[in-house]
């Protein structure tokens, strides 16, 4: 009998020729990723576990990446990055991307594959619930706790249950008002928020191969919102030709058997799917966005791991173009690299900052989480009182961008641009 | 999870519903405290469900640290949502000992029992249909079992399966030295 791609990493990391569904095995770490909410805690508890004088067992498989809380006055978000820098430099962490320097990169789980430390077959573990992102690229990759990650920070291991796989194949040729994140909403929305629960989702089929990285990304990004271990996908050559541009390191890719049993299979053919959104306060209440142009809106957020990548913003542009918004739109690119992308003039001379501009959006914030899950009260794009959002995130619980009473939309980045341009949720079909 | 947890938990409930998430339990404007350092993680514990809706009752007293009830009884996916290991540290620190769901989103139930600052048992019957805040519970962690005190109804827990030796070496860190993963803390 065959395993998964999940299962064939994990065996390879626990050093044993096979693992099945359910069993619980040591595995060795390739990348331990934190950032400025919970390096400190996990630097905390490394140092009351294993010493003061402890040293990380690799520092060049420690990446610290500061995201969350950079552009406020919170002292203590402050504080928290000075206690990440003040541990890289004691341990000579060479990937400590500090902000305020020019290595500040931004929103990690996208700037992690761009710095070049996401490789196909390899184990990834981090401090965030969306590190599942990175199985777009081959990886087995979760998020766990600060307890987990100080473990793993002394020991480079971690005890793991492998988890069974659910296969989502994803058929047909993908109409163009239609993204990755319309797939991902449909499939939540048809398993539930606990439907993969301790479960690894794995993408497949022909209109999964055609999607761009930045797409593929938001559909393993998700993974979590279903409760998912991890989120994975085969690598093809899209994946390994970039991943050889950016990293240093010898990979050897994974790829699953091709008898290998899963739980269960779903799916989907896409050229059916519609736009959608998610609706208050869930992730998998799923409603198609024609349906919903009754909800008049306050605000429009563009931006976060999930809907912050440079297609993202490529596909806002084309219907902001020669359109104006209606409401006010928070444009956060998730890192300096997509930030710069957006200055750069395209074909036909301009710059997305410029359409955005012309279109009357808010000028651009530096990159960062921001207002995707709230944060301090100064940050940008926070939702202060009663505003309705239509957001490009992944999260739309009570209060998730701040307010409690601030019901949040979860929409792709095209229904997101429909709606600020005519102040409601809008099916973006109506300006393509 | 250290060895010295009484095996009976006896005290009054909170009840909540079904996918209770880590914003609910800890909203991210708090997230700024760093567990490890103890003012900080009773402060988390001060703001422990502050982010749940304005019709729940109030789970600390305003201006208060600590929590008068001693478990939280919920529906299903509790914890869904963030890895912030903030959410069952900021439980613990309010004073829960233990949540009884119906079920769990994965990373909250891995950090409950990595951190050991509480039980995170399930039972299969709705017990959110049969507390009310404020009503008393005895869990007896020895048999399995959660009473009703009040009407002396009892209802199985279902075993912890593979955490179960994790829980009782007392956690991550106290289950790798008892098995050797790594070496046993100098005395």
């Amino acid at each position: 009998m065959g395993m998964t791609l999940t299962e064939k990493i994990l065996a390879r990391a626990a050093g044993q020729s096979a693992v099945k569904p359910g069993d619980n095995v040591w595995i060795a770490v390739d990348i331990l990723l934190s950032h400025d909410i919970c390096g400190p805690g996990t630097i905390g508890i490394f140092q009351r576990e294993f010493g003061k004088d402890a040293r990380v067992w690799d520092r060049e498989k420690v990446v610290l990446l500061p995201d969350h809380y950079i552009f406020t006055k919170d002292d203590k978000a402050h504080r928290n990055v000075d206690i990440l820098r003040a541990f890289a430099k004691e341990q000579r962490l060479p990937y400590f991307y500090d902000p305020g320097t020019r290595r500040y990169q931004g929103v990690c789980h996208v700037a992690l594959p761009q710095a070049g430390h996401v490789r196909p077959g390899e184990v990834i573990f981090g401090t965030d619930s969306h590190t599942c992102t990175h199985g777009a690229f081959g990886a087995f990759a979760s998020g766990i706790g600060n307890t987990d990650a100080g473990f793993i920070l002394g020991t480079g291991k971690l005890l793991v249950k492998v988890p069974e796989t659910l296969r989502f194949t994803l058929r047909g040729v993908k109409p163009d008002y239609i993204m990755a994140k319309d797939m991902i909403l449909k499939i939540i929305g048809d398993i539930g928020v606990e439907g993969a629960n301790y479960c690894a989702m794995e993408f497949n089929g022909d209109a999964v191969s055609a999607l761009s990285l930045d797409e593929r990304m938001t559909l393993c990004n998700m993974a979590v919102e279903a409760g998912a271990k991890n989120g994975i996908m085969a690598p093809d050559d899209t994946v390994l030709d970039y991943v050889r541009k950016r990293t240093h390191k010898a990979f050897e890719p994974v790829f699953g058997d091709p008898g290998a049993t899963v739980a269960r299979e779903y799916t989907t053919d896409v050229s059916r799917l519609e736009p959608c959104v998610a609706e208050p306060h869930s992730p998998a209440k799923f409603a198609l966005a024609r349906e919903r142009t009754n909800v008049k809106i306050d605000r429009v957020y563009i931006g976060s791991c999930t809907g912050g990548k440079l297609t993202d913003f490529v596909a806002a542009a084309t219907i902001l173009k020669r359109r104006k918004v209606k409401v006010d739109t928070f444009l956060v690119p998730a890192t300096q690299e997509i930030a710069d992308a957006l200055a750069t003039p395209r074909s036909g001379g301009q710059s997305l900052v410029e359409i955005f501009q012309a279109a009357g959006c808010l000028d651009i914030a530096p990159p960062s989480c921001a207002a995707c899950l709230g944060g301090p009260v100064d940050t940008f794009g926070r939702t202060q009182a009663r505003e309705v959002v239509v957001s490009t995130t992944n999260r739309n619980f009570i209060g998730r961008m701040g307010s409690k009473d601030a019901p949040i939309y979860l929409a792709s980045p095209l229904t997101a641009a429909a709606s600020a341009v005519t102040g409601h949720i809008t099916d973006p079909r109506e300006f393509l | 999870m250290t060895a010295t947890k009484p095996v009976t938990i006896r005290g009054p409930v909170y009840v909540v519903g079904d996918d209770i998430d880590t914003d609910q339990i800890i909203p991210a404007q708090y997230l700024n405290l760093v567990p490890t350092i103890p003012e900080e993680y009773k402060k988390l514990g001060s703001y422990a469900l502050s982010g749940l809706p304005a019709e729940y009752p109030p789970f600390v007293p305003k201006g208060g640290m600590e929590s008068p009830f001693r478990l939280v009884i919920a529906g299903r996916n509790f914890g869904c949502g963030s890895s912030r290991e903030h959410a069952p540290i900021a439980l613990g620190a309010a004073g829960i000992e233990a949540v009884v769901a119906l079920s769990y989103a994965r990373i909250f139930f891995r950090n409950a029992i990595a951190t050991g600052e509480l039980y995170p048992l399930e039972c299969g019957e709705r017990l959110t249909d049969v507390w009310a805040t404020g009503d008393e519970a005895e869990l007896d962690l020895q048999a399995e079992l959660i009473r009703h005190v009040k009407s002396g109804r009892a209802f199985p827990l279902k075993p912890l399966g593979a955490a179960r030796p994790v829980v009782e070496a007392g956690g991550l860190f106290a289950y790798a030295r008892k098995t050797g993963m790594i070496a046993a803390r100098t005395p």
